[in-house]
């Protein structure tokens, strides 16, 4: 009978039918994410906790210069992000993150959170786009690059587009906490290496 | 003598014609829009009051007149901030300016259904001389005209202070008009 851990994928002896080479190999070389990916995901975290109170903060100025602005700047991060995006979904998709064995409901709440992260990153963005469209104010990436208007102009349909977008936010602003504590209960707390195999550090591979 | 009285009568009907005059502005069915740049996004409004006392018989151009009022308040930008901004002292200054003004002082004919206007336009206690090529499509007694001209905003001190910042707003402001007018006998 094998020994109990709680932290498995810590348990310094091997278990019956594990392949002691791959387990060594991930603890070793692959125990981070693609350097790529690491770039992607704290380069869209630096946008998103910019892009974000910047959205709360120019929301309730009065009508300025300086406010078509900052919804100016807004609009293009948000471009940015969904652009990241989804060039990070595709490398994603493309390219296994390191192995990790946690438990059962630790795997299917850390699945189900990134998950809707994704879905948000995408969603949050578009919601933006699309509200911008209804409203007639469309989106021209750093005053040059014209987006295509995904919707004809109808202010009603505007509103209810920001209420979804303040709405997907707030979601967003909810599981990005979540997300944090967890990164920082592994790190912390289980002192196991979910953090530390996505900080700018560590193996420079890809 | 029967043959010069219907000749005579022929002549007057045909003269009558000829003499047909589009004076009755449809300001439900008329449009007048303006373009401009807003960080480098395209952006339209429009006005949703005007008037006008125009005259044009397409036979004689020459003799063509209008005068045209637009109630600044009732501009529409598509955000309800901005139209309460543009209404207020640093723009339109609506309550003490509440009016444009448009005073033709000529139409040449272009050729074809083309025509060329020129007049005044006053806005904010300011007068500045405007030429607008416009066209003509008659149908029956129902005639439009489409047409558009370019202004410069701060030539009349549209956003003053912190909005003569050009880079955000742009100076350069497109105004386009589509008026319906009906015939009426002389």
């Amino acid at each position: 009978m094998k020994p109990l851990y709680p932290f498995p994928h810590l348990n310094p002896l091997p278990h019956a039918g594990e392949d002691t080479n791959d387990r060594y190999t991930n603890f070793t070389l692959t125990n981070t994410y693609t350097r790529t990916a690491r770039a992607l995901h704290w380069l869209i975290a630096l946008l998103i906790f910019t892009v974000f109170p910047l959205g709360l903060y120019m929301h309730d100025l009065k009508l300025s210069p300086a406010k078509l602005q900052l919804y100016s700047y807004h609009k293009w991060i948000g471009m940015i992000i969904l652009l990241l995006t989804i060039i990070r979904l595709l490398w994603r998709i493309t390219h296994r993150p390191p192995a990790l064995s946690l438990p059962r409901f630790e795997q299917i709440a850390s699945s189900a959170v990134h998950h809707l992260l994704y879905v948000l990153m995408l969603a949050v963005p578009l919601t933006g786009w699309l509200m911008s469209s209804a409203k007639g104010f469309p989106t021209v990436l750093f005053g040059i690059l014209p987006l295509p208007d995904l919707l004809t102009k109808d202010k009603v349909l505007g509103q209810t587009l920001e209420n979804v977008h303040a709405s997907l936010n707030y979601l967003l602003l909810l599981l990005v906490t979540v997300h944090i504590a967890a990164a920082l209960k592994h790190h912390f707390i289980d002192r196991d290496d979910v953090l530390a195999r996505m900080l700018p550090k560590g193996n420079n591979h890809a | 003598m029967h043959k010069q009285i219907i000749t005579s009568l022929l002549l007057l009907a045909a003269g009558s014609v000829q003499a047909v005059e589009y004076n009755q502005l449809q300001a439900a069915q008329s449009a007048l829009t303006f373009g401009y740049k807003q960080m480098g996004v395209p952006l339209t409004g429009k006005f949703n009051k005007f008037s006008a006392q125009l005259a044009f018989d397409p036979a004689k151009p020459a003799y063509a007149r209008a005068h045209f009022d637009v109630v600044l308040a009732s501009i529409d930008t598509g955000s309800t901030d901005a139209d309460e901004e543009v209404a207020g002292r640093q723009w339109f200054n609506a309550k003490t300016y509440p009016l444009a003004t448009f005073v033709s002082s000529g139409v040449t004919a272009l050729g074809g259904n083309r025509y060329q206007a020129t007049g005044k336009l006053s806005i904010k206690g300011r007068t500045m001389d405007v030429t607008a090529p416009v066209t003509f499509q008659a149908d029956g007694n129902r005639g439009v005209f489409d047409g558009s001209f370019n202004i410069k905003r701060l030539a009349y001190a549209i956003g003053e202070g912190e909005w003569t910042d050009v880079s955000t707003v742009a100076d350069e402001i497109q105004i386009k008009f589509h008026l319906v007018v009906l015939a009426a006998p002389k």
